[in-house]
């Protein structure tokens, strides 16, 4: 039992960086249409950006949470401005090839400046070791972690449901010809919105900078998992990116602990069933086909 | 945005050719490439210009996909890495002669394609690309899984080139080359007649209007999947000449990357073109083998470099830019001996 525990919070706190990271997934192609192959670049730039604040400025784990984050908004609107906006009337699938390219370079640029092996980098003070619930040990990173992501992932709920900029946000996502009919510009919101799903990927990637291990190809495996999760959860939907992003954080946290040889593929698999019973995910909206 | 997932492709895709079917243009070209074809291992390293139609036939199997039928797989190295393994396995425990085993190779590339095909073709636009990615990446961990038989990370080495009695390994693969040099041209073929078939008419009803493909009484989904299983079948062709070539099969002909490189070879050839992909795949391979050769380190700065700048400023690829320039002239003069 305590053994099952400590998966499951494990699998939360992995659950919470597919969940952040899916979130902006889900709003930069709600509001832009485009699919960010380089997500799970930003999410590994984020986590490097850390590791390297703290070993050339000392600046510690907390003010990377909130600097990094900034940083990679800055990063986004910058790459917003000056390549994903050119596409933006075309095909999604050139956006989509445009920031594999960008995936490609900043994976490799990062190779070449910190090598392949990883960056060091330690729990912060006061959430290393580990709690005792009964029985059951917990280790507190991962407790904090699992609840930061859930309090973020709400605080944007929160934004996007009770405030005008999240209407005006959550309209351009769910019906754009119709937002643009009632008066809106929805273009104006397009490069904060990329930055902010930029933001995001960065924020998860402060948050798994303890935890995992900080190279060059982290995001790799990452973005493909990411599909999945909005895959699983219909890329459509804001709900459904975060809801899968925790359920396939355990499914794959439950897979890693009774059945370490499939581990990674029983993610793969829940996704092939939710395509064949369910193909727009299980929030999504049926497609225009 | 989400509700024109269809494609609009800027790109003026697969039209009927400009030249008329006698037109001797058109002969002078066929036998330009062939001449190309056989005399290329006098140019250059004959294994790198067997990777250079290895890489090609690949690319035209996306193609087949991406300009024809207007489905960009993000998943064909599922079908080349899994062939290569296969050829690679065939050729060493069966000692068949290597194009029986490339065959094989094929065979198990439609098998794999046929259940993922039937999964994927179930969205559409993006989608589509995620979910092929995201399979491909599955069968990229069960190879690893699967070290008894693939050797996990260290690959499936020193699979054997046997041909019909002959061990065809020599020093610079110089008449390996034409042998599968002829398994490649084989594979063009079959695209080539699948494009231009009423088969292939009906793949690009598909692409450029579902709906009324299907109100024509077209099973838009049933003619998805075949297309994807052909182009997979051609993929398996060309991955499995690769490993028979470099007597090896690697995790790496399974990874990700190498599904993004070939879009980016077809991309860069022209989508829609079909013989495109050989002239992106010259470009590409060539200029791999030249920074390797010249141990500059970060190909991934190139590759991705490249990438962007065709999708941001050439979308229309090599060949379908002379294509354009053509047909220009062509109607230019046409127009001019009107006047």
């Amino acid at each position: 039992m305590s053994a099952f525990l400590q998966y499951t919070l494990q699998g939360l706190a992995a659950g919470g960086f597919y969940a952040l990271s899916a979130l902006g997934l889900a709003v930069i192609f709600g509001v832009l249409g485009v699919v960010n192959f380089s997500h799970g670049a930003c999410y590994m730039l984020g986590a490097v950006i850390s590791a390297v604040l703290l070993a050339e400025l000392h600046v510690g784990f907390w003010v990377a949470l909130v600097v990094v984050p900034i940083l990679m908004f800055g990063f986004g609107v910058l790459m917003e401005r000056l390549l994903v906006r050119w596409l933006l009337a075309l095909d999604p699938l050139y956006n989509f090839l445009l920031t594999f390219g960008l995936t490609l370079i900043l994976v490799e640029a990062v190779k070449q400046k910190y090598g392949v092996s990883g960056l060091p980098y330690e729990v912060p003070a006061g959430l290393g070791g580990q709690v005792s619930i009964g029985s059951v040990n917990l280790s507190v990173y991962a407790i904090f972690a699992c609840l930061f992501s859930v309090v973020v992932c709400v605080a944007v709920g929160l934004l996007l449901t009770k405030t005008r900029i999240g209407m005006i946000v959550r309209a351009s996502t769910e019906a754009p010809e119709r937002t643009r009919a009632l008066g809106i510009n929805v273009g104006r919101w397009v490069t904060p919105v990329f930055g902010f799903g930029i933001a995001l990927a960065g924020l998860a990637g402060v948050l798994a900078a303890p935890t995992r291990a900080i190279t060059a190809e982290m995001g790799s495996n990452f973005i493909i998992i990411l599909f999945a999760v909005v895959v699983i959860g219909g890329l459509g939907s804001i709900l459904g990116a975060v809801v899968a992003g925790f359920l396939v954080g355990l499914v794959e946290a439950y897979g890693i602990a009774y059945a370490p040889t499939y581990a990674q593929i029983v993610i793969f698999v829940l996704m092939a069933l939710v395509v064949l019973v369910r193909p727009s995910g299980l929030f999504g909206r049926e497609e225009v086909a | 945005m989400s509700e024109q997932m269809t494609a609009k492709v800027d790109v003026d895709l697969a039209q009927p050719s400009i030249l008329s079917r006698r037109n001797p243009l058109r002969y002078l070209m066929l036998l330009g490439g062939l001449a190309v074809l056989v005399l290329l291992p006098y140019w250059i390293y004959p294994p790198v210009a067997m990777d250079i139609l290895c890489w090609g036939l690949f690319a035209i199997s996306v193609d087949l996909l991406l300009g024809f039928t207007g489905l960009l797989s993000f998943g064909h190295a599922a079908f080349w890495g899994g062939s290569a393994y296969c050829t690679g396995l065939i050729a060493t425990h069966w000692g068949v002669p290597f194009p029986v085993a490339v065959v094989g190779g094929a065979v198990f590339a439609m098998l794999i394609a046929w259940p993922i095909g039937y999964l994927s073709v179930r969205r559409t636009g993006i989608y589509f690309a995620m979910v092929t990615l995201a399979f491909a990446q599955m069968l990229y961990f069960i190879a690893n899984q699967a070290r008894d038989l693939t050797g996990g990370e260290n690959g499936l080495q020193g699979i054997p080139r046997s041909f019909f009695g002959i061990e065809l390994v020599e020093e610079d693969s110089f008449y390996f080359y034409y042998v599968g040099a002829a398994m490649i041209l084989v594979g063009i073929f079959i695209a080539w007649r699948v494009v231009n078939s009423p088969f292939g008419r009906v793949l690009t009803a598909v692409r450029d209007n579902p709906a009324r493909a299907r109100a024509l009484g077209y099973d838009v989904e049933r003619f998805k999947i075949k297309a994807f299983v052909i182009s997979a079948g051609l993929a398996g062709l060309a991955g499995g000449v690769f490993a028979i070539s470099h007597q090896f099969a690697s995790l790496q002909e399974l990874m990700w990357t190498t599904s993004g490189k070939v879009v980016l070879v077809t991309v860069l050839g022209g989508i829609g073109t079909l013989w495109g992909g050989l002239v992106g795949a010259g470009v590409v391979v060539t200029l791999e083998d030249f920074l390797a050769s010249s141990g500059f380190e970060g190909i991934g700065l190139i590759t991705g470099s490249i990438f962007v700048l065709i999708v941001l400023l050439f979308r229309h690829g090599i060949w379908g830019t002379g294509r354009n320039v053509l047909r220009r002239y062509v109607l230019d003069r046409r127009k001019r001996a009107r006047d």
